[in-house]
């Protein structure tokens, strides 16, 4: 995956090139309070929590990797499959609920057939939930790799979809 | 000491003291679910609420100190209707099938719902229909009947430190489950069963398939043999209204017989058997610098989680199979060729106290020639199913002896049912190989009793031998870290998985207290007390084996079909 595919701004906490490892070696201490701050490096890092990051994290502070995913699934923050080509990232802050985002986001589950948190079969969405983006006057807003939808109805959410899988064919 | 009112009646208690202990300690009932005894109170279940007076809400009791002058009502029309209130909400997506669940009769959630005359669904939680976690040999989850009480997984982090569950997820989302939700058996679980002896539902229980056992027992062409374990005979009869810690040997024989096995042997006889094995690996290691201190392996939980979480200590572990294999061993490689049968024709069943048991033998290094040592393995609680499944009374049956040549024993040999036990019979056995001559005192207080981590110093002949007597994983773990630190007083270590050892395996019958288990373990020792033999290497038949065919402990032949060899394991995610 090439890193333009995926959203740099600053919302979804730009993934660079590192590795678990590297951002392992930056809490050397093997610390049990950093395994938050550990997790949420390494899914900035990496986009998301694999199986393997969870079982070195684990491994890095001899914690039981039961522990570290039970932690890890407490918070919504953290998504368990990689991040898809395209991000969307649904507003469910107050402004946005009031004006209908609880009817989009069904939309986008029901279209993707992905849960939040999850990416489509096809690698091309993945799906997540943001508590406010900052952009209440475009309510109810989706941002797909960082690119705004404003005023999204769900009716018009099957189109917003179809312009980034023509993207995607076209290169 | 303080002094208390509980239902407008005056009660003594410690201050400090949790108002639960001193509730159970005058005998008066309050439901729990989340409780566990000798641990710390998480609070998380709220059924054991009670009023007290001055404090506005409702109480947890497992978890509110007690001082003086309090006023208590544990039966409020207030308290009642919040637990019920609390039974209805578990119910409300529990699913209805207890016709059918293994934990029929014996579960904690139905109980408290008759008690507290829950009689309709009031509220209907979302419907869900998990898939069971039948990926295990030992141990099947069913993830629809979890009340999330968190005792499973109390006891695997903190009396076993493997931790091979916990919650995953939050709010309705919340599960146990292994790590990344997937199977037990990829998990680092060790089989002991623990978790099924907590559990208040049908949540968690053994693995449970009677089917090839009934088509053996039915098929004219197969000898069937059972083999009872030691820790089996002290627990089965409390299933059928015995008193606990009463020793049913000879009724369980006979049951046995009426179910239909052709022959009954006594896994007791298979310990005897281990103790002269392992005593000769001992001191041969003692003789001859081997790998010290050594440790016992006839626990598989144990062998399990050395070889997934210690694989450095591995040759620490003796090489002896477990008594349970051992007896399938010598049953299909000596006893048939007495008998002039085919091993092939011996169908061998075993009942054990354990759900590692089921894990342990299929395992292929039990394999020899092609043969299992052990068809198939059921837990106490399971024989119990089978026993009523054709409408037998055990409490009524006339006792009988076990068959010979294997239904033998010295009491040595049914000591294995308790912590210190095997420890106990090796140290009488070693001491007589040693020396030539038995132990003044051949009961070893030291290693008796339920306390996680035993130690004592035995002279034998002469030489000081420090041994200890492990169990509880966390214990285990304990003892193995100190060891790799640098301890070297000790030289032989008996670890077992389950806290109290087999009398309070993972396969015995649920809800026993810690009194329970006392009983049991005094059941063990007032065996030994009054045994017409009580050391293994005069077990008779034993030293028929060893004069007919096996030659002497640790010949080739033994090696052959009595020791093992371990390896590194890791979880598969
Ligand atoms: S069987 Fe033992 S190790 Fe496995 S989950 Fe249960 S308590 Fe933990
Ligand atoms: S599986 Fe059983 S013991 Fe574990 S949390 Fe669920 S109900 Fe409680
Ligand atoms: S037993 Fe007290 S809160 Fe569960």
């Amino acid at each position: 995956m090439s890193t333009t595919d995926v959203s740099t701004n600053d919302i979804v906490g730009a993934p660079v090139a590192t590795t678990v490892e590297d951002v392992l070696s930056r809490f050397s201490g093997g610390n049990r309070e950093d395994l938050i701050p550990i997790l949420q490096a390494v899914q900035n890092s990496t986009g998301h929590l694999s199986r393997e990051s969870v079982l070195a994290v684990a491994r890095h502070l001899n914690l039981p990797p039961s522990k570290v995913y039970g932690v890890a699934t407490f918070y919504n923050q953290f998504r368990f499959q990689p991040l898809g080509k395209y991000h969307i990232q649904v507003c469910r802050g107050t402004a946005c609920h009031v004006k209908g985002s609880a009817a989009v986001l069904e939309s986008l589950k029901r279209i993707l057939k992905v849960e939040e948190g999850q990416t489509t079969k096809d690698k091309l969405f993945s799906l997540e939930v943001v508590a406010c983006i900052g952009a209440c006057g475009l309510a109810p807003v989706i941002s797909i790799n960082g690119e705004f939808h404003a005023g999204v109805a769900p009716d018009r959410v099957a189109g917003i979809l179809n312009v980034y899988r023509r993207r995607a064919k076209n290169g | 000491m303080s002094t208390i009112e509980v239902n407008g009646r005056t009660v003594q208690a410690d201050a400090g003291e949790m108002l639960l202990t001193v509730l159970r300690r005058e005998g008066i009932y309050v439901p729990t679910l989340c409780h566990m005894e000798d641990m710390l109170p998480t609070g998380a279940c709220r059924l054991c609420v009670v009023e007290v007076e001055g404090i506005p809400g409702l109480v947890p009791s497992c978890a509110f100190p007690v001082s003086e002058g309090q006023k208590i009502q544990t039966h409020s029309p207030r308290a009642v209707r919040a637990r019920k209130t609390i039974i209805e909400l578990l119910l409300a997506n529990h699913p209805d099938d207890c016709l059918y669940c293994a934990r029929n009769g014996e579960c904690d959630l139905q109980d408290m719902s008759s008690e507290l005359g829950v009689r309709q669904r009031r509220y209907s939680g979302a419907h869900w229909e998990p898939k069971l976690d039948l990926s295990s040999v030992s141990i099947v989850r069913d993830p629809a009947k979890c009340i999330l009480c968190g005792r499973c997984v109390r006891v695997c982090e903190e009396v076993q430190s493997v931790a091979a569950i916990d919650f995953t997820g939050r709010g309705t989302d919340s599960r146990v489950a292994p790590a990344f939700g997937a199977g037990l058996n990829v998990s680092n679980c060790v089989d002991c069963g623990q978790c099924i002896r907590v559990c208040p539902t049908g949540a968690l229980t053994e693995q449970s398939r009677f089917k090839n056992i009934f088509d053996a027992i039915h098929n004219p062409d197969k000898v069937v043999v059972v083999q009872h374990a030691p820790a089996v005979s002290v627990t089965i009869g409390e299933q059928f209204g015995l008193k606990t810690g009463t020793d049913a040997a000879g009724v369980l024989n006979a049951t046995l017989r009426r179910l239909g096995f052709d022959y009954v042997f006594d896994t007791s006889f298979s310990a005897d058997l281990t103790v002269l094995e392992e005593g000769s690996e001992l001191l041969d290691r003692i003789k001859n610098g081997g790998t010290l201190p050594m440790f016992t392996s006839c626990c598989p939980a144990w062998v399990d989680f050395v070889e997934l979480e210690y694989p450095d200590m591995i040759g620490h572990l003796s090489s002896c199979k477990s008594p349970q294999q051992m007896l399938g061993a010598v049953t299909k490689r000596w006893w048939s060729k007495k008998m002039g049968l085919e091993p092939e024709k011996i169908f061998m069943v075993s009942i054990m106290p354990c759900t590692a048991k089921k894990f342990e033998a299929q395992l292929p290094e039990m394999m020899h020639e092609g043969l299992v040592d052990v068809d198939a393995v059921i837990t106490t609680r399971e024989l119990a199913r089978i026993i009523r499944l054709r409408g037998l009374d055990l409490a009524n049956m006339t006792p009988v002896e076990a068959d010979n040549p294997f239904g033998e024993r010295s009491s040595s040999g049914k000591l294995f049912g308790a912590s210190g036990g095997v420890m106990e019979a090796a140290v009488r056995t070693a001491h007589f190989m040693v020396t030539g001559k038995e132990l003044k005192m051949p009961r070893l207080q030291a290693v008796r009793g339920l306390d996680g981590i035993k130690e004592a110093k035995i002279d034998v002949g002469g030489i000081e031998v420090g041994v200890a007597a492990v169990s509880g994983l966390a214990n285990a773990r304990k003892l193995v870290e100190d060891i790799k630190a640098g301890r070297k007083d000790i030289h032989f270590i008996e670890f077992m998985a389950c806290p109290g050892g087999c009398i309070n395996g993972g396969g015995q019958p649920i809800r026993a207290d810690h009194d329970a288990v006392k009983a049991r373990m005094q059941a063990l020792y007032n065996i030994d007390k009054d045994a017409p033999v009580r050391y293994a290497h005069d077990n008779e038949y034993l030293k028929k084996l060893y004069d007919e065919f096996l030659g002497e402990p640790l010949s080739e032949r033994s090696h052959e079909l009595l020791h093992t060899t371990y390896g590194r394991r890791q979880a598969e995610y």
